[in-house]
């Protein structure tokens, strides 16, 4: 390696996305995803982050949602028109918002399914070794029922069934929803780890702060589908609003809004 | 062995085989069920359509068995994929009546156009096996029902072990699970549902000579489809071994109603008889012995 500085291999530009032809929901993001990095893209109820992820992995069009303006690079090469299928051999895969396994699908069976883009059995054979060697808890489970498994194992399901793709960079949709604080933590540290030791890059969308800027080198904040604050993680976790509205460390005159955050928080979990 | 326990014994062994053949061509309906979630009530006119293609190929163009039999399958594949390219891809996430009511017209339809484009009347689809039946004891066992049981075995397993065990079974499994993450995991999603009728296809090209050998190839071949609903709702609307169980059930309890009550009431049980069955299974297992329950969580 020579280059000083990863150059960024996602490049989202300033992307508008409409839903249903008329619900404008991002207006002009812009943000960068460096070679083996972290990001956290942070915001709350409704800000827009799943859009953003959405719009990268292609999976909008299945929600009448539309890339209108702007572009989406991979290594340079635009991908914000190409199906989920092709952006998913680009080595890009989404982890959606609330642990969505395939139910009816072993947990192994699901794992699998990762890998469909892959085709080649022994290399399939190594990563479900390999998804298990993260994910110990899993291998009780492989042959049960997905549906039937804890919310975190079904996090973990998610997550090695992604990892089975192989991919360069993952785009995880709140991990942390509706999971006891110390699954977030376990969660968190495994994303560390396939982060460090397997070179996968990460995109987090998260609304709990605290913990999506201890594992990222980088965040973004949103609000009302535009970027309001970039910076690197140490620098936003010291911003004085920041800390206000998304870590809840709020003095007491501004108990209103921390409740506001609690409240959001606690009704997420009620809707996981 | 006294005539009446041989006599018991006759009636199970054809139920048997019979059911066998049910299954078959419930497999039709799983297949399409398993994959997309539509409910196909045009299933016993794929099985009539590949019956006037079978016989209008021997019959009419004078074509060999093998060649008869690989027109039928051809056809009801490439049947199968254009049926969902236009008609059925449109309906996706749509209200299940929609196709429903899709399937329901194009049934009509069918049964409707398909006679006058190739014969009127009854066809006879003769197949090179034996007329008279086996006969071990008491039991009488005709050769094309052994066929159609072997043949129908034979596709249940396959399609059993696709489902199981091979990539593209599992995606299809995943595509009938959730969409959405499907395609999240770059699965071809829209691809799959063609591929699903497309089996469909093949397994009732196969029902259609087996049961038109059986029945002979006419428009009231597609009265066969009726006996699937009691098949799959006694096994499950999305299970290869429930339609296997299913169809022996109905076969079994329709040779029995036919054996024992039919002589009483002048004949007719047999056709309602596993309706009954279908009813009460509705009522006390709505999934069926083997189908998906829906998962809930709280
Ligand atoms: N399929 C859709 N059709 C129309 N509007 C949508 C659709 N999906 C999302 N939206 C709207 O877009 C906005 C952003 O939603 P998005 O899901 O991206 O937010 P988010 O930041 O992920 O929020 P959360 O933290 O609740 O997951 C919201 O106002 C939402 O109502
Ligand atoms: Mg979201």
């Amino acid at each position: 390696m020579t280059s000083a500085a990863p150059r960024p291999f996602l490049a989202v530009s300033n992307i508008e996305v409409i839903y249903d032809h008329v619900i404008l929901v991002l207006r002009g993001v812009s943000l960068a995803v460096a070679e083996g990095g972290i990001v956290a893209l942070l915001g709350a109820n409704g800000a827009g982050k799943s859009t953003t992820l959405k719009a990268i992995s292609g999976l909008l069009r299945t929600e009448r949602g539309e890339v209108t303006k702007g572009s989406i690079e991979l290594h340079g090469k635009a991908i914000h028109r190409q199906d989920p299928s092709a952006v998913v051999k680009h080595g890009v895969v989404q982890v959606m918002e609330g642990r969505h396994v395939f139910e009816h699908l072993t947990v192994e069976e699901n794992l699998l399914t990762g890998a469909y883009t892959r085709r080649n059995g022994q290399a399939t054979r190594n990563d479900l070794d390999l998804v298990y060697h993260y994910f110990p808890r899993l291998t009780e489970r492989r042959g049960y029922k997905a549906g039937y498994v804890s919310g975190g194992e079904q996090q973990m399901v998610a997550i090695g069934r992604a990892l089975m793709a192989r991919p360069t960079l993952m785009l995880l949709d709140e991990p942390s929803m509706g999971l006891a604080p110390k699954l977030v933590a376990e969660i968190y540290e495994i994303v560390a780890r396939l982060n460090r030791e397997e070179g996968v890059a990460v995109l987090l969308a998260e609304q709990n702060a605290t913990m999506a800027l201890q594992v990222a080198q980088h965040g973004y904040v949103m609000e009302n589908g535009r970027i309001v604050l970039d910076g690197d993680a140490k620098t936003i976790s010291q911003n004085e609003d920041i800390k206000e509205f998304y870590l809840g460390l709020t003095g007491v005159g501004q108990r209103k809004s921390y409740r506001d955050v609690k409240h959001y928080r606690r009704r997420k979990r009620w809707l996981s | 062995m006294s005539d009446d326990l041989g006599f018991f014994f006759l009636l199970i062994s054809n139920g048997l085989l019979i059911g066998l053949m049910y299954s078959l061509i419930a497999l039709g309906f799983v297949l399409v069920y398993k994959a997309t979630d539509a409910i196909n009530f045009a299933q016993g006119e794929f099985v009539m359509i590949a019956g006037f293609v079978a016989a209008g190929s021997l019959m009419v163009w004078g074509a060999p068995l093998w060649l008869a039999v690989l027109v039928a399958i051809a056809s009801l594949v490439l049947f199968g994929f254009v049926l969902e390219r236009l008609m059925l891809r449109k309906l996706i996430g749509r209200p299940v009546i929609a196709v429903v009511m899709a399937t329901i017209g194009l049934a009509s339809i069918l049964r409707g156009v398909g006679p006058f484009t190739i014969f009127s009347g009854s066809k006879p689809l003769p197949l090179p096996i034996r007329d008279e039946p086996f006969v071990l004891g008491p039991l009488f066992i005709p050769p094309i029902q052994v066929l159609g049981a072997g043949v129908s075995l034979a596709f249940l397993a396959g399609f059993g072990w696709f489902f199981l065990k091979s990539r593209k079974g599992i995606a299809m499994r995943a595509v009938a699970d959730n969409q959405q993450v499907a395609m999240a995991m770059g699965i071809d999603v829209e691809r799959y549902f063609g591929v699903a009728w497309a089996m469909t296809g093949i397994v009732s090209a196969l029902g259609g000579i087996l049961w038109g050998n059986l029945l002979g190839v006419d428009v009231n071949l597609a009265l066969v489809g009726f006996k699937v609903f009691p098949v799959v709702i006694l096994g499950g609307l999305d299970s290869i071994p429930g339609a296997i169980l299913g169809g022996l059930i109905v076969g079994i309890v329709e040779n029995i109603a036919a054996g024992y009550i039919d002589p009483y009431v002048g004949g007719g049980t047999k056709d309602f008889a596993p309706y009954v069955l279908m009813i009460l299974a509705l009522m006390v297992r709505p999934y069926g012995m083997f189908g998906k329950r829906i998962i809930e969580r709280v």
